[in-house]
C-alpha cells in the first residue's frame, strides 16, 4: 500500500473535531434588530456617537452598496446570502471600569484564557485599570486590541505606546479622539464603493483597530488585534486603519476565531494601510475562523478587502498571511506602489481541508519608478478543498525599472481536492522586469520514505514536509506567531492527512 | 453593399439569412440544423466583448463595427502564389479550394475539399467545435463555404502537405470562414504546413477540427503572414487519443489583429501535445495567443513554449490554461511564456492558468516579461558587434527557441524564415 494512502486512512480515523476555538461564550449581549437598512446604519452610527460626516459617509456607502452586485468571478461556490437575516450590531453589555480581575465578567475572562491570550494582556483586555504599564517578564510585550463581535473590548499597553506618540486604539475611539486623522485617511485606500463587500463594510462597520505611528518612530512592540465572532446570527464588519508616518516602522498582527456553528457567518472586513516616505508596515495575519465541519456544514465566509498604499518614496508594505480557517476565503491583500522605490511584499500560506474553499492572492500595482514587489504563495489542498491563487501584477507606463517576482506553489493531498492558479500580468513599461513561476505537485514518495527511514511516523513526516513547503512564508512571521502557525498547519490538516 | 446594411454581428446574421439557401450543403438537413443552431448561438452572444473573461485583453470592437461581406464569386485565373514550402500543396483562395493552383499528384491519401465532399464529412463536421461557447466558431459554422478535408487512413505516412490560404483584396471589406477537418487514423502521420497571406480589409476566420487517433502523429506548422489590414481570428479544436501526439508551431507575424486560439484535449492515456509559438507585433498591431489544454486521461504530457516580441505601439496577449481532470493522474504539464518589449509604447498582458483536480501531477508554468538583457547586449558590444546587430542577434535567439523543438527540417526551415523575415522588416522600417 502506498505510504500516502496509508496516511490518509490512518488519519481519517482520527476524530475530526479538531477546531479548538469552537466554544461559545455565554455573555449578556446587546443586539441591533436583524436586517439591513438605512435605519440600522443610523443606529450603528448613533450607538458609536459618531460625528455627522461619518454618518453621511456611511450612508453614501450604503446607497452605493444597494446598486452593486455580489461578485461571482471567484472560484468559490456558496448559496445566496440573505443580508437581511443577520444582526449588524452585537456587543457585550458593558459594566464600566472593573478595578481588578475579580470584578471582570468571568465569562469574558474565561474566553481570553481559552484563546491563550497572554495573561498581562488579558488583564487589560478585561479592562483592568493600571495593569498595562507593567511589561510581562521575560518575553517581548505584545499590545493587543480585542474585538468581540461588533466592538473593541479593550486595548493593552496604551500608556507605554502613548509615550512614543503612538496611537493604538479601537477605531471608534479614534473617531472620537483623533477625528482629523480618521477623516484624512479613512476610505482613501479602499473607497466606499470599491467593491460589494467593501461597500457593505463601509456602511455597517462597527469597530476595528486604529494605528498611527508618528514620524521617525519605530514601534517598540508588536501591535495585535484579536478578532472574535461569538454571538449567533451576527456578521463581523471591522475596519482597520494603519498609518505609518515618515520614517516610522510598525509590525502588526491579527488573529481571529469563532465558535462552531451550523450556520454560516459573514465576516467582511476592510483593512487600509498608508505608508508615507521611508515608512514600513508589516502586517501579519493568522486567520483561523471556524472552517465548518468535515461535511462542509457551517463556517465563516471570510470576504475581506485589504489594501495598502505605499504613498511615500522608499516606503514598504509587507503582507504575510496564514489562512487556515473559514469555510470560504475571498481575500486579495494588495499594494499600490506609488512612491518611487517603494516595495510591496505578499507572503501567503493557504490551507483548504474538508470542504473549505479559498480564492486568495494579491494585486501589485506598480505606479512609481523602480518599485519592487515579491509574491510568494503556497497553497495546500486536502480532502475536498479547493484552493485558488488569483493575482494581478500591473506595471504602469511610468514605473521605469520596476521589478516583480512571483512564485506560486500548490501541494495536493488526496485526489478529491483541487489547486488552481490564475495570475494576471499586465506590463506597459519596457524597462520593467516581471517573472512568474508556478508549480503544482504532491508530496513525493521519496521524501516521505526518507523521513520514515529516519524514524519519523507518517504523520510527523507529512507535517515536516508541509512545514518545509511553507517555510519561505512562515519565516516572515514574527517568531512567536511562526511557532503558532506551524502548529496550526498541522491541526488544519488533521482528519485528512498528517 | 449599401451603407445602411447592418454592421458587425447583425450584418453576419443578415447575410446568413440571405445566403443560407445557397451555401454548400443547403439541401442537407443535418447541415442546415448545424448552421441554424450556430446562428442561434451567434445571435444570442454576438461578438465577445472585453467583459467576457477570455476576451479581457482583446477588443473585437473594430470587427463588430465594420461592414464585412462574404465574397459571392470565385476568384478565377492565375494568382501569385507564395514560394512553396513543401512538394505538395492545397491552395485556397478567399477560403475556396482551387484545384488548378494546387499540386497534389502522388499524395498517398485523398485530399478532399469540404464543399465538394460534404457527404463524407457528415459524421465529423461539428464533432469538436463548440459554437455554444465560442462565438467565432458559431460564426464560422453559420457561414463556412469550404475548407481542407483530410481523412488519412490507418497507418499511412502522410509526409508533408502545405495548406496555402490567400485572401485577394476585392477593394471592399470582406470576410471568409474556412472550415478545415483534419483526421488521422490510428498510427498515421502527417506534417501540415500552413501559410496564410492576404491583403485588403479582410476578416479571415478559420476553424480547424483536428482528430488524432491512437498512436497517430500530427505536426502542424502555421505561418500567419497576412498584411496589417487583415483581421485573423483562428480557432483550433484538437483531440488526441491514446499514444497520439499533436504538435502545433505557430508564427504569427502579420495582421492588424491576430487571435490564435487553440483548444486541445488529451483523451487517451500517454497522449502528448506540444504547443509552441512566436508572436510578433509592430506599430498598430495586436497579437493574442490563447490556449486551453485539457488533460482528460492519465499519463499524458504537454509542453508549451510561447514567445512574444513587441515593437512600436503594439499589444501582445498570452492566455494559457491547463486543466487537469481528476482522472488524469501522473500528468506532466509544462508551460512557459516569455515576452520581450522593445518599445516604450508596447503592452503585454499575460495570464497563465492552472486548474488541477488530480493529486499525482507535475505541473508548472512560468512567465517572464522584460526588455533585452542589458548584460548580454554589453557582452556582445564589448566584442565589437554594433548595437543594431547585437540586438538583432538577441531577438533572433529569443524567437528561435520557440521552433527549436521542430524535428522536421523543412518545417523548421520555413518557420525560421518566417521569424527572420519579420525581424528584417522591422529593421527596414526603423
Amino acid at each position: 500500500m502506498p505510504a500516502v494512502t496509508e496516511t490518509i486512512e490512518t488519519v481519517q480515523s482520527v476524530t475530526e473535531s479538531t477546531y479548538k476555538w469552537g466554544f461559545e461564550t455565554d455573555i449578556e449581549m446587546e443586539f441591533a434588530p436583524k436586517g439591513l437598512n438605512e435605519e440600522i446604519v443610523r443606529f450603528i452610527s448613533a450607538k458609536k456617537n459618531e460625528p455627522d460626516w461619518l454618518l453621511e459617509w456611511r450612508l453614501r456607502a450604503f446607497a452605493a452598496w444597494k446598486t452593486m452586485e455580489e461578485p461571482r468571478w471567484a472560484a468559490v461556490k456558496y448559496p445566496p446570502i440573505d443580508y437581511q437575516d443577520a444582526h449588524y450590531y452585537a456587543a457585550p453589555k458593558t459594566k464600566p471600569g472593573p478595578k481588578s480581575l475579580d470584578e471582570v465578567d468571568p465569562e469574558l475572562l474565561k474566553t481570553y484564557a481559552k484563546l491563550g491570550i497572554p495573561l498581562r494582556e488579558q488583564e487589560i483586555l478585561a479592562g483592568v485599570e493600571g495593569a498595562g504599564s507593567v511589561p510581562a517578564e521575560g518575553r517581548m510585550p505584545v499590545a493587543v486590541d480585542a474585538v468581540f463581535d461588533s466592538v473593541s473590548v479593550a486595548t493593552s499597553y496604551k500608556e507605554r505606546l502613548g509615550k512614543e506618540g503612538i496611537i493604538f486604539c479601537s477605531i471608534s475611539e479614534a473617531v472620537q479622539e483623533h477625528p482629523e486623522l480618521v477623516k484624512k485617511y479613512l476610505g482613501t485606500v479602499v473607497p466606499q464603493a470599491d467593491n460589494f463587500f467593501a461597500a457593505l463594510n463601509s456602511a455597517v462597520f462597527t469597530d476595528g483597530s486604529f494605528v498611527y505611528i508618528p514620524k521617525g518612530v519605530r514601534c517598540p512592540m508588536e501591535l495585535s488585534t484579536y478578532f472574535r465572532i461569538n454571538a449567533k446570527s451576527t456578521g463581523q464588519f471591522e475596519r482597520t486603519l494603519i498609518i505609518a508616518d515618515e520614517g516610522s516602522y510598525v509590525s502588526y498582527l491579527e488573529g481571529c476565531t469563532a465558535p462552531m456553528r451550523d450556520e454560516n457567518q459573514l465576516h467582511a472586513a476592510v483593512v487600509e494601510l498608508v505608508a508615507l516616505d521611508d515608512a514600513t508596515i508589516k502586517y501579519s495575519t493568522v486567520q483561523n475562523w471556524y472552517p465548518g465541519d468535515a461535511e462542509g456544514k457551517g463556517g465563516i465566509y471570510n470576504f475581506v478587502t485589504k489594501r495598502g498604499a505605499c504613498r511615500g518614496a522608499r516606503s514598504k508594505i509587507s503582507w504575510t498571511q496564514v489562512e487556515t480557517g473559514s469555510a470560504i476565503t475571498w481575500k486579495y491583500p494588495s499594494c499600490i506602489l506609488q512612491g518611487e522605490d517603494s516595495v510591496g511584499e505578499f507572503y501567503s500560506v493557504a490551507i483548504t481541508n474538508n470542504y473549505q474553499q479559498a480564492d486568495t492572492g494579491t494585486k501589485m500595482f506598480h505606479i512609481g519608478p523602480r518599485t519592487k514587489s515579491t509574491i510568494v504563495s503556497k497553497g495546500i489542498s486536502a480532502g475536498h478543498g479547493q484552493n485558488t491563487y488569483r493575482g494581478l501584477v500591473r506595471i504602469g507606463a511610468k514605473a521605469k525599472g520596476a521589478r516583480n517576482f512571483t512564485q506560486c506553489d500548490s501541494l495536493l493531498i488526496g485526489d478529491l481536492c483541487g489547486a488552481h492558479t490564475v495570475p494576471y500580468i499586465e506590463n506597459r513599461c519596457v524597462s520593467a522586469k516581471v517573472e512568474h513561476e508556478a508549480t503544482t505537485s504532491r508530496i513525493a514518495e521519496d521524501q516521505l520514505f526518507y523521513c520514515r527511514q529516519r524514524g519519523l511516523t507518517q504523520e510527523e513526516a507529512v507535517g515536516l514536509i508541509v512545514n518545509g513547503f511553507c517555510r519561505e512564508v512562515l519565516k516572515e512571521l514574527p517568531m512567536e506567531f511562526a511557532v503558532e502557525a506551524q502548529k496550526l498547519l498541522q491541526i488544519s490538516l488533521e482528519g485528512s492527512v498528517g | 453593399m449599401t451603407a445602411n446594411a447592418p454592421a458587425g454581428a447583425a450584418g453576419f446574421l443578415a447575410r446568413y439569412e440571405g445566403l443560407k439557401d445557397h451555401l454548400p450543403g443547403a439541401r442537407k438537413p443535418w447541415l442546415n440544423t448545424l448552421r441554424a443552431d450556430a446562428a442561434a448561438h451567434f445571435a444570442a452572444r454576438g461578438f465577445p466583448t472585453r467583459r467576457v473573461e477570455q476576451w479581457k485583453y482583446t477588443d473585437l470592437g473594430p470587427i463588430a463595427q465594420a461592414h464585412f461581406a462574404e465574397p459571392l464569386t470565385m476568384v478565377e485565373g492565375a494568382i501569385a502564389l507564395p514560394v512553396p514550402n513543401a512538394p505538395h500543396r492545397a491552395v485556397f483562395v478567399d477560403g475556396r479550394f482551387r484545384g488548378d493552383l494546387s499540386t497534389l499528384d502522388g499524395v498517398p491519401y485523398r485530399v478532399l475539399s469540404l464543399a465538394r465532399d460534404l457527404a463524407e464529412a457528415e459524421p465529423h463536421l461539428g464533432a469538436l467545435a463548440r459554437p455554444e461557447s465560442e462565438p467565432l466558431a458559431a460564426l464560422n459554422t453559420m457561414l463556412f463555404e469550404d475548407g481542407l478535408f483530410l481523412d488519412i487512413p490507418e497507418g499511412v505516412e502522410g509526409g508533408l502537405l502545405e495548406l496555402v490560404s490567400i485572401a485577394v483584396d476585392p477593394g471592399r471589406p470582406f470576410a471568409f470562414h474556412p472550415r478545415h477537418l483534419i483526421r488521422l487514423g490510428a498510427g498515421a502521420s502527417l506534417t501540415l504546413i500552413e501559410t496564410a497571406t492576404g491583403r485588403g480589409q479582410c476578416l479571415h476566420n478559420p476553424v480547424f477540427e483536428i482528430a488524432v487517433a491512437e498512436g497517430a502523429t500530427l505536426t502542424h506548422g502555421r505561418m500567419l503572414q497576412e498584411e496589417a489590414t487583415v483581421f485573423h481570428l483562428s480557432t483550433i479544436y484538437a483531440t488526441i487519443a491514446a499514444g497520439g501526439s499533436y504538435d502545433n508551431f505557430t508564427v504569427a507575424a502579420g495582421a492588424r489583429l491576430t487571435r490564435n486560439e487553440i483548444h486541445a484535449a488529451l483523451t487517451g492515456p500517454k497522449a502528448a501535445c506540444h504547443m509552441n509559438g512566436a508572436q510578433m507585433a509592430a506599430d498598430g498591431q495586436h497579437v493574442d495567443t490563447t490556449t486551453a489544454l485539457d488533460h482528460a486521461a492519465p499519463d499524458c504530457a504537454s509542453r508549451q513554449t510561447y514567445k512574444t516580441v513587441l515593437t512600436g505601439r503594439s499589444r501582445g496577449v498570452f492566455q494559457g490554461k491547463i486543466h487537469v481532470h481528476q482522472i488524469a493522474q501522473r500528468t506532466d504539464g509544462y508551460q512557459m511564456n516569455q515576452a520581450l518589449l522593445l518599445s516604450d509604447e508596447a503592452e503585454i498582458d499575460s495570464k497563465p492558468q492552472l486548474e488541477i483536480y488530480a493529486d499525482d501531477v507535475k505541473c508548472s508554468h512560468g512567465a517572464t516579461v522584460g526588455a533585452l538583457d542589458a548584460d548580454s547586449l554589453f557582452y556582445l558590444r564589448s566584442r565589437g558587434i554594433p548595437e543594431a546587430e547585437a540586438k538583432a542577434m538577441l531577438v533572433e535567439a529569443f524567437l528561435h527557441e520557440a521552433v527549436e523543438t521542430v524535428t522536421d527540417e523543412t518545417l523548421r526551415g520555413a518557420l525560421t524564415r518566417a521569424l527572420d523575415n519579420w525581424w528584417s522588416r522591422q529593421g527596414a522600417a526603423a
